[in-house]
């Protein structure tokens, strides 16, 4: 029956604390139904009772309008909840801020409008938390520019990132799985769209995946390569694919407008070319297409020079398909 | 001992100049209470244009950037230029005087120049609704505030002037409440909206000037690059945060305070009834203004604050619940013995105990900190407030507007439709805001234009009903001015509801120009239902 509950109020509990914070709901809610149900009782029932009758003459009325009993006991019984409530909240609240010293540590960046991930034995995702099942995780968050806050609801866990310091939560996950992660500190036009996945592994496949993430994608086609980081890289929260302008121009349009010309908000306008692409990756805010604002971060340092190349094959190839 | 005299405050003296220079509290307030509704709708539309995009999970009617103009102009307008100033400067200023048996506020003048200054102030923020909006939320947190594009400036210029009408509004009330009172008038027989006029004008002087100060900071550093706020200029973007909650959750209570007193005075009417602990409500209104002060830090449990301070604010926080606990139980307990009648400013405060409830102890979850660490920043915080703003002080408000509306305009709107109207703004508001502590829960973030599919069905039904609360709160307020219309007149001499405050006993309906025709002897307290009679007369 519990269980059902939970379910029906709360997103999965996968933290080692999850259960226990939702213990806390279910105690603040069931004596908050209580509270209210004697609230709404004692309003209809009292109202209704002393309704005045039609007909009825208008007479003086009780002078009772104090009682010592009952005013104690409206201050000591919530008295008596909230201290419980207090103290629960606390003891709980301990448990989410004392991080286990074998916590793996993960750097956590917030960037407008996308998440970075770095982890312990090198290696960077972006918009994809990797991390073991039952192993404390501990993230070091900060931003790159404006207020963002990390917030992953399986966890029940969230905390701002700020530009000028780190702020530190931790988790120890108890399901394998891929889970919602939101950002909760508005941060401009994308906040919306700056959404993430936390995927938990088992810890011996995470070892692996750990080992890996370090590897050169090397294999794979340019264009391919460039359709996978079109995603990871989340490019995909501002540009589409398929002609639809979001926060930036779509990808699309690019590339049907390969080799003519593109007028920039300054007035200034450019060929659009391999130049002009690697350009905009890196230094975004040196020509803004005009109609958009700049807002797009730097790649500069998160993208090799065969990522780049990969993403400007990938670009060029999208108007390919429509001309075949 | 009312006259039935045909001159009142809404005809005498007549022109144009005589109401745009007239220093008569009532007159003040008709014009506060003319453009607070105006700002009341505005923010209402823009409710509306977001719930209704929030309808399905794309951006299918407006983008991004229109909804983060959307909302944060919506929380702009209903809190600094509708919430905050019109319903003191509109009721407020209305009855106060009235209430204490002077002839105007202690400092009529003064009154004017609030007005006035708050006029000066909401055309800064018009001027940046027309000048392409402002995207940073009503919050202005840096580093974003300083270094969006949009009209940061103009709208926190608004608030900083806006900021001075309510410092000298307060002044005038709390010098009025101290010495403009009638002889035999003393601290205990006030009627229990002076009290909360008087705690809210505490704060009101109290919290702004720091709002004002955190406006010029912020200004300072957008416009001469002084590192305050902003990482990047070596400031720090959690100080902002301080100051601003600092401000920010005392004027909490400068919102709902007046709601308490306007609830304390219909209650006791419409049930003919003593009100239950007087001296209680009266204290506990000084003490919540009070602690008010100590609690801003509740708004910042995940912003990196140190362990101390997160369980210091936690504990504090409880503290303001528990005084507000004891009043509701307070109001109900009013009807005990009394001769209770369902007429609509009664059933806006009903509504008021049963939205205002939810608000309260939704506010008990968001105080542990645990359990906020999971809900901060999301629909769980934006249905709480709203149960507490909307469902508290706007629905006191319009119970307030439907209690005096007869006394302050000597007109009577249609009984009915004000009933009708008022269920369906019940309805409809649980129907909009309920879902959204489900959403909330269930990690929907706050300030979304977009969302994730699984929140869709939730999403759906606030905003189906969403419509009926805009329907409703429309035709409650059109059937209002309506009346004034269509001058459907009550007898100067009415007293509709058997009121026995002041204002009911010992003025016409509208009041005389000069409110009293002889100074008004007291001959009993507000609520002395058990010693008077007091019978209810209601001519057309």
């Amino acid at each position: 029956m519990l269980d059902r509950l939970t379910e029906f109020f709360f997103p999965k509990q996968v933290s080692t604390f999850a259960s226990e914070i939702d213990s806390l709901y279910f105690f603040i809610f069931y004596s908050s139904v209580a509270l209210f149900f004697i609230v709404v009782f004692g309003m209809l029932y009292l109202s209704i009772k002393y309704r005045h009758r039609k007909g009825e003459e208008l007479k003086l009325t009780s002078s009772k309008a104090h009682s010592n009993l009952l005013e104690s006991l409206f201050f000591i019984i919530p008295l008596i909840l909230v201290s419980i409530t207090f103290v629960w909240g606390i003891r709980a609240y301990l448990k989410m801020v004392i991080v286990p010293d074998d916590a793996i540590e993960i750097k956590v960046t917030g960037v407008s409008w996308f998440w970075t991930f770095d982890y312990p034995d090198g290696g960077q995702t972006l918009n994809e938390l990797v991390v073991p099942s039952n192993t404390p995780v501990k993230l070091v968050l900060s931003s790159k520019d404006v207020l963002h806050s990390f917030f992953i609801p399986v966890m029940r866990s969230k905390m701002d990132c700020l530009p000028n310091r780190y702020n530190v939560m931790w988790f120890d996950a108890t399901k394998e799985g891929v889970y919602d992660i939101f950002c909760t500190e508005y941060c401009g036009t994308g906040h919306s769209q700056m959404g993430a996945k936390v995927i938990v592994m088992r810890p011996a496949q995470y070892e692996e995946w750990a080992l890996e993430l370090g590897a050169d994608d090397d294999s794979i086609p340019l264009d391919e390569l460039g359709a996978k980081l079109y995603t990871q890289k989340a490019c995909n929260t501002c540009h589409t694919e398929d002609g639809s302008a979001l926060v930036g121009p779509s990808f699309l349009q690019t590339s049907q407008m390969y080799e003519q010309e593109r007028v920039f908000d300054d007035g200034t306008s450019s060929i659009i070319d391999d130049n002009y692409v690697r350009n905009s990756i890196l230094e975004p805010q040196t020509q803004i297409v005009a109609g958009y604002q700049g807002v797009m971060p730097t790649y500069q340092g998160l993208l090799n020079d065969r990522e780049l190349d990969a993403l400007i094959t990938y670009i060029k190839s999208l108007d390919g398909d429509s001309q075949i | 001992m009312i006259k039935n005299t045909k001159q009142n405050y809404l005809n005498h003296p007549r022109g144009i100049m005589s109401w745009l220079l007239t220093v008569d509290h009532k007159r003040i307030g008709l014009m506060y209470l003319v453009s607070g509704i105006l700002f009341f709708f505005m923010g209402g539309l823009l409710a509306l244009v977001m719930r209704f995009e929030l309808a399905a999970p794309g951006n299918d009617i407006i983008s991004n950037e229109i909804y983060n103009n959307a909302y944060t102009l919506h929380g702009a307008i209903m809190i600094f230029l509708f919430i905050i100033p019109a319903i003191p400067g509109a009721l407020g200023n209305i009855l106060l005087p009235l209430m204490v048996g002077a002839k105007d506020v202690a400092f009529p003048r003064l009154n004017l120049a609030s007005f006035y200054i708050y006029s000066f102030g909401a055309l800064f923020a018009l001027y940046t609704i027309v000048n392409g909006g402002v995207d940073t939320g009503w919050t202005f947190y840096t580093p974003y505030s300083t270094q969006s594009s949009s009209n940061v400036v103009p709208m926190t210029l608004g608030i900083f002037i806006i900021g001075f009408s309510s410092i000298l509004t307060g002044l005038n009330f709390i010098a009025t409440v101290h010495k403009m009172r009638i002889p035999g008038l003393t601290w205990y027989k006030l009627p229990l909206f002076v009290w909360a006029l008087y705690g809210t004008s505490l704060v009101q002087i109290t919290a702004t000037p720091v709002l004002a100060i955190t406006m010029v900071l912020l200004m300072l550093e957008r416009f001469l690059g002084i590192g305050i706020f902003d990482p990047a200029l070596g400031g720090d973007p959690v100080l902002y945060q301080h100051f601003f909650w600092f401000y920010s959750h005392p004027a909490v209570y400068i919102m709902i305070l007046p709601a308490f007193g306007i609830i304390s005075e219909i209650i006791p009417v419409h049930s003919r009834k003593k009100i239950w602990g007087y001296k209680f409500i009266a204290y506990s209104t000084l003490s919540i203004a009070f602690i008010g002060f100590l609690v801003w830090g509740h708004h910042m449990f995940t912003s990196g604050q140190s362990v101390f301070s997160q369980i210091v604010f936690s504990f504090i926080t409880y503290f303001v619940g528990i005084p507000t606990g004891v009043k509701i139980f307070s109001w109900i307990l009013t009807m005990y013995k009394g001769q209770v009648s369902f007429t609509p400013p009664m059933l806006y405060a009903l509504a008021f105990l049963f939205l205002f409830t939810i608000g309260g102890l939704t506010g008990i979850f968001l105080g542990a900190v645990a359990l906020d660490i999971h809900l901060h920043d999301t629909y769980f915080v934006v249905a709480h407030f709203h149960y507490v703003m909307q469902g508290g002080t706007i629905v006191a408000f319009l119970g307030g507007l439907h209690h005096w509306w007869p006394k302050s305009f000597g007109v009577m709107y249609n009984q009915t439709i004000a009933n009708i109207a008022a269920l369906g703004v019940f309805i409809g508001f649980n129907g909009t805001f309920f879902p959204q502590f489900l959403l909330g829960l269930r990690g929907m973030p706050r300030r979304y234009a977009t969302y994730d599919e699984q929140f869709v069905e939730l999403h759906s039904y606030s905003t189906f009903w969403s419509g009926i609360l805009g329907i409703s709160i429309f035709i409650a307020v059109m059937n209002l001015f309506w009346s004034f219309m269509k001058k459907n007149k009550v007898d100067p001499g009415s007293n509709p509801w058997g009121g026995m405050t002041l204002e009911w006993t010992h003025t016409s309906s509208p009041p005389h120009p000069h409110n009293f025709e002889e100074e008004p002897v007291l001959q009993h307290g507000p609520y002395d239902y058990d010693k008077v009679i007091v019978q209810k007369t209601y001519k057309k």
